[in-house]
């Protein structure tokens, strides 16, 4: 598995052509105590950049948009009745969907795991 | 470095970590490490310290001791003052010419100064208090003197909060809710009111800035009391249905559309004499078109402030003003302002969320119980 992130603090970890999608430590770590999480329908399909999802802590709603194109192939039912599920792993439990890639090459232009921690800790 | 005012307690929330945000015109803590959620928790159920001082604070003192303080006061606000007892506290508004809110204070009525001249003691929101002191030092030139205090206010808020402080200053424990009492703690004088704005018991200490965080660390060192930033606050007061002002009431807001006519007594009711009563008598007789309720969404997703709100049959019939998490509820809460064919409680309604329409029902507010101290 190939970890990769945005600027923006969206994650996609990369197993051949499917992606899970969430947003990173960091991004939970700012965003304080999640409370929703309104995720896509599986079967949509999304390019790269576009809003995938919304997550709402107790003090704002904030977008997520997907790193990657592709159609979502599952979705994290666990986020649905415990959304606090991102605080407490959101690199791992926490994820939000799972994406089959429609270009592998999307990856080019994110932060591998090293550049983001760079990237955070400016 | 920021050019945003510092309270006398910065320092100290900057050793306990917290997150610093921008608040009307001061640099101020929206959270500790804890977080919103434990720090909302810790306060219903143990005692949360929360820095207030960005609020401001005055005594209005009569220019000579033949004003009726109380009196002359109560052109500017519809709370009647005049049967006001001394060291007592009254929830009010102050006026606009339009019948709408400059601002919500508390006033308490203090003893008499060595001239024997009449005072109160006001509290009013950080954000407008530049506006307010100038209004009322306009408003009653020649009659009274302002004179702002630079002071720190430090909020005790929760069920424990009674026993914590009577261990330092045991007289609060029977002091009486909505008062003040003048305490000498070791040679700091403090201003110690019995009020807030979480819905629990808790008390509101105005004590000299150079002493403000020497006091608090006392409280702090208590395992019932944590520190509590404003993301807090704003959740436990939006639970008791408490108006937040810049959001659920303002200068194009009446009380009578607010729900706030609890505030204005039979008396000034009828008598009316205060800022904008033409238009706030006329609204009682005739009814508002429209009024603040508290609104309870479907599922989980929180409606937040500006969310419209649209009838079952589609047709827009008001806006939220207050929206969020509500975590001792434990689900997302609301409140707004509709139409007042449809404030009738459990009234169906749809918020407009992200383009979606998502169900929601008009409900009785406050959402959680006060729990305020009765002896």
């Amino acid at each position: 598995m190939s970890k990769f992130y945005t600027e923006d603090h969206e994650y996609a970890f990369i197993d051949g052509d499917i992606a899970t999608i969430g947003v990173s430590h960091h991004a939970q770590d700012q965003l304080g105590d999640v409370v929703f999480v309104e995720l896509p329908e599986k079967g949509t399909t999304f390019e790269k950049g576009d809003e995938i999802a919304v997550v709402e802590s107790v003090k704002a709603a904030s977008e997520v948009y997907t790193a990657v194109a592709g159609e979502v192939i599952e979705v994290n039912s666990l986020l649905e009745d415990a959304p606090e599920t991102v605080n407490a792993g959101a690199e791992t439990v926490g994820w939000f969907i799972k994406i089959k890639m429609s270009n592998t090459a999307d990856t080019e232009g994110l932060l591998d795991e090293t550049a983001y921690q760079t990237h955070i800790a400016d | 470095m920021s050019d945003n005012l510092k309270t006398a307690l910065f320092d100290l929330h900057v050793k306990l970590g917290a997150k610093i945000v921008p608040f009307a015109g001061y640099d101020m803590p929206v959270q500790y490490p804890l977080g919103v959620l434990a720090e909302h928790n810790h306060t219903r159920q143990n005692a949360g310290l929360f820095d207030v001082s960005h609020m401001g604070q005055a005594v209005l003192t009569a220019a000579n001791a033949d004003v009726n303080i109380a009196e002359a006061f109560e052109k500017l606000v519809p709370a009647s003052l005049i049967n006001l007892a001394e060291n007592r506290t009254r929830y009010s508004l102050l006026m606009a010419d339009n019948g709408c809110i400059l601002d919500d204070l508390m006033i308490t009525r203090l003893g008499e100064d060595e001239n024997g001249c009449q005072r109160l003691y006001l509290v009013v929101n950080a954000g407008c208090k530049h506006v307010d002191f100038e209004h009322i030092g306009q408003q009653l030139s020649g009659i009274a003197t302002l004179e702002i205090l630079d002071r720190a206010l430090i909020a005790l808020q929760g069920p424990k909060a009674a026993q914590i402080l009577a261990l330092h200053v045991p007289q609060v424990a029977t002091q009486p809710f909505m008062s003040i009492s003048h305490v000498d703690f070791d040679g700091t004088d403090l201003v110690i009111a019995r009020c807030g704005y979480t819905g629990e018991d808790g008390f509101e200490i105005s004590i000299a800035n150079d002493q403000a965080i020497e006091f608090a660390n006392l409280l702090l060192e208590h395992d019932e009391v944590e520190a509590i930033g404003l993301g807090a606050r704003d959740s436990l007061r939006l639970e008791v249905g408490l108006c937040l002002y810049g959001h659920d009431i303002d200068t194009t807001t009446n009380p009578v559309e607010a729900d706030l006519l609890w505030a204005i007594n039979k008396r000034r009711r009828q008598e009316g004499g205060f800022i904008g009563a033409d238009i706030v008598l006329q609204q009682i007789e005739q009814g508002a078109n429209r009024k603040r309720v508290g609104i309870l969404p479907e599922g989980r997703a929180p409606a937040r402030e500006h969310t419209e709100i649209y009838s079952k049959s589609g047709q827009k019939i008001g806006e939220i003003t207050s929206g969020g998490f509500g975590p001792t509820f434990g689900g997302p809460i609301a409140m707004g302002y509709v139409d007042i064919e449809f404030t009738s409680i459990g009234t169906e309604v749809d918020l407009m969320v992200r383009g979606k329409a998502r169900p929601a029902k008009i409900a009785a507010m406050p959402f959680v119980p006060q729990n305020y101290y009765k002896p």
